[in-house]
């Protein structure tokens, strides 16, 4: 019998549905074994029934519930509720559904003013009012989706590898749980390490790493983070390589950014990474600033709004 | 009793949008309003970041289109540092976007739109995709799909990461291309060029013929178009002056840095999209059907409606044959499905001219940028219409202030305009079902959002 799967996005941008469509061929396979009966970005059911004329939203009930995205506005909030009244087992896929993503960035602001300045652009005819007709008003603040509604199982990367993808999707046809790994990005990584050195500033990739030329094997390259390049790699959960292993920015020959979040699940990329380069005796104010650092994981509170003066 | 019918969500569309159709006392169309329900609020958090990083953190505005985003801003850091790119790394980032493009036009006609077209707009909904697709026809379902892949695994395998790139730098492109690559990559986008080719015959004998009726009355309405032209005034995609076309055919074209004074953008309450307008037609803003204000459209058909010619031989051929037909500018927003397979003829083709160009794989791909203040404008066109990343840097290059106009919201205004025309036209007297619903959601789905 084939596994009923829904799927839904919500302050996503298509790239993990993209993923999962990345499965190539295997994508054809999968069909044969999952059903799925919701899902926005393929196919045509609706909330409010087929010929929109329900009150209130429904999902199917399915044995699987696929999310990506955070939770940024009161229509993403009813869907991952409704998600999690109707599916077995939650999955959370991609960072911004796992940890917030890089619309958390804008935690460091309060909604108003995010709409502020997007409704006054240099291009924008200022409104008498922001939008409100139709539209679901924004929360407070751009949630991971733990903190909202319960999740079974945390598939991050920005996005997942498509072979992380289809080892959940067939994880989850036999019943059992998925093998992802756990590690760092570090793990994984061909390039040599010659432990502690004399570093102590770090520069920013404003030019190309040191390499012998375009032929060179990535591990014959010196570590990016040894060369002096912000490398996100230590405090990042591994795997964004999928099977192939080699993380796919360092494959670039460009630093990570720390796409797939936190080695362990509520770590903080920050405070790791800035203890991480403290304890080698880097100045970490040789960075040109920090929020950066928590960009794929400022849900969970960790970024918000610098209090005012008026309030404090 | 007046009533309200929703279609919520708009399916096989990238993002979250509802249509409410509100019908009289008789069951005719009073209103129609498109909602756009989300907004991540870029143009705010950028500020503070180092502008180096935009084109790895922007990049997340669209999981369909990255590609462009990361391009776009890495040609605004660009301007902001005052660098200019060696040609090799400028015909990388080309190649990438080219590439990209053509993965993106077999996405959209195959897997978000054709399930209407190859199994019908009237069918259930259940096998109204790809899915029903690759029941119905599981041959045709394997090769586009190992297609797509191969564009896909070019982007992947060459630059690291497909999906959120990294490879573009400010300055230029991260890696140079070995000539073993260029070898390879080059055999595979032939094989993309036959396939375009073939889909382009496939579609013009197979898929659109029952529907030409409905291309001429679902959806049409008349507006002005966008794009970017060359200095000879052909189609490109990558680099060139933005021409703005009137729906009488007459043009501006003007250079990506001043756009603030041909676009500006108009706010709606009933969606949190911005409605970008031609400020410089100096007419306001309406989208009445009979007498619409400042709207031109973006996208694969305005680009064809605004190039004067091809620059690549087999995609200009089916520019001639496509005007024959429709005319210039064509203005039948189901005409979008056939653009887009003669722009995917064109990123075929001009892969191969980039490809078979021997500096390509030059080692000088990356000048060495250094921060400072300055404003750079980086334009190019996505799949969805013409994109605008526009930023100030401080004298550390970190991000003062940025702007974006994103490809589709060009097209927000006109598919509030064609679904209104196509309510207006299929539902009479009350009379709604299902296939009506997915008929006027068509003429949201040429436009690609």
């Amino acid at each position: 019998m084939s596994v009923k799967v829904a799927e839904e996005w919500l302050n996503a941008c298509s790239g993990c549905e993209i993923a999962i469509v990345d499965l190539g061929e295997r994508l054809l396979d999968v069909l044969q074994l999952v059903d799925f009966v919701h899902m926005p970005v393929i196919m045509d059911h609706k909330y409010l029934g087929q010929k929109g004329d329900g009150e209130h939203m429904s999902l199917p009930e399915a044995d699987v519930g696929i999310l990506s995205g955070g939770i940024r506005n009161e229509e993403h909030l009813e869907v991952a509720l409704e998600m999690r009244k109707k599916c077995k087992i939650i999955v959370a896929l991609g960072t911004c559904a796992t940890h917030g993503g890089i619309p958390a960035l804008s935690n460091s602001y309060s909604s108003q003013e995010v709409l502020e300045r997007y409704y006054s652009t240099e291009s924008t005819d200022k409104p008498h009012a922001w939008p409100d007709q139709g539209v679901p008003p924004l929360l407070d603040a751009c949630y991971a989706l733990d903190e909202k509604v319960k999740v079974d199982l945390y598939v991050p990367g920005c996005p997942p590898h498509p072979d992380h993808v289809f080892s959940v999707l067939t994880a989850l046809v036999e019943n059992r749980p998925p093998a992802l790994p756990g590690k760092s990005v570090c793990d994984q990584c061909p390039t040599v390490r010659q432990g502690k050195g004399e570093l102590k500033r770090l520069r920013r990739f404003l030019q190309a790493p040191r390499y012998q030329g375009a032929g060179e094997p990535l591990n014959k390259m010196r570590c990016l983070l040894e060369q002096g390049i912000l490398c996100m790699g230590p405090v990042t959960r591994g795997g964004c390589g999928g099977n192939g292993a080699t993380p796919r920015c360092i494959s670039a020959r460009v630093p990570c950014r720390g796409c797939y979040g936190p080695v362990r699940h509520n770590g903080n990329q920050m405070l790791d990474m800035l203890n991480a380069l403290a304890s080698n005796g880097i100045e970490v104010q040789s960075l040109p600033e920090y929020t950066s650092l928590l960009r794929f994981s400022g849900a969970h509170h960790l970024l918000h709004p610098k209090r005012s003066a008026k309030e404090a | 009793m007046s009533q309200v019918i929703n279609i919520a969500p708009i399916t096989r569309i990238e993002g979250h949008a509802s249509i409410a159709i509100h019908l009289d006392d008789a069951g005719n169309v009073r209103d129609s309003k498109v909602h756009i329900m989300s907004l991540r609020g870029f143009e705010k958090f950028v500020e503070g970041k180092p502008a180096e990083e935009l084109p790895r953190i922007v990049n997340r505005i669209c999981g369909i289109c990255p590609w462009q985003h990361h391009l776009a801003s890495n040609k605004a850091v660009d301007g902001c540092f005052g660098v200019s790119v060696p040609p090799a790394g400028r015909k990388l980032r080309e190649l990438m976007q080219v590439v990209s493009h053509a993965e993106d036009k077999l996405l959209h006609f195959f897997f978000l739109a054709a399930g209407d077209f190859v199994i019908g707009p009237d069918s259930d909904y259940a096998v109204r995709n790809v899915i029903g697709i690759a029941k119905a026809n599981p041959d045709l379902a394997r090769k586009v799909v190992r297609m797509r892949q191969m564009a896909k695994m070019i982007l992947e395998k060459f630059a690291g990461k497909a999906i959120h790139p990294v490879a573009g730098v400010p300055g230029g492109f991260s890696k140079p291309l070995l000539e073993e690559e260029r070898v390879e990559i080059l055999k595979q986008v032939r094989e993309l060029l036959d396939f375009a080719l073939f889909t382009m015959d496939f579609a013009k004998t197979k898929v659109f013929p029952p529907y030409l009726d409905m291309v001429q009355s679902v959806g049409v309405i008349h507006t002005g178009f966008i794009g970017t032209v060359d200095d000879d005034g052909a189609l490109n995609l990558y680099d060139g002056k933005i021409r703005l076309m009137k729906g009488d055919g007459s043009r501006v074209d003007f250079d990506s840095l001043e756009y603030t004074d041909y676009i500006g953008e108009h706010v709606e309450p009933y969606s949190y999209s911005k409605f970008p307008y031609a400020r410089c037609w100096n007419e306001g803003f309406s989208l009445d059907l009979s007498d619409p204000k400042g709207i031109y459209r973006s996208n694969c058909l305005a680009r064809l409606n605004v190039a004067d010619k091809m620059a690549t031989p087999r995609a200009h051929e089916e520019l001639e044959e496509f005007r024959e037909k429709f005319g210039r500018p064509a203005q039948a927003t189901l005409l979008y499905h056939w653009a887009r397979l003669v722009e995917e003829v064109y990123a075929c083709e001009r892969a191969i001219q980039l490809l078979e160009d021997p500096e390509i794989t030059d080692d000088n791909i990356r000048a060495a940028v250094e921060p400072k203040a300055g404003r750079g404008v980086g334009c190019l066109e996505a799949p969805r219409g013409t994109l605008i990343h526009d930023y100030s840097t401080d004298e550390n290059g970190l991000i003062t202030r940025a702007n974006m106009i994103v490809g589709t919201t060009h097209n927000i205004g006109p598919i509030n305009m064609s679904v209104n025309q196509a309510a207006r036209t299929l539902i009479k007297n009350g009379e709604v079902d299902e296939a009506t619903l997915n008929k006027i959601e068509m003429a949201v789905r040429a436009y690609d959002p």
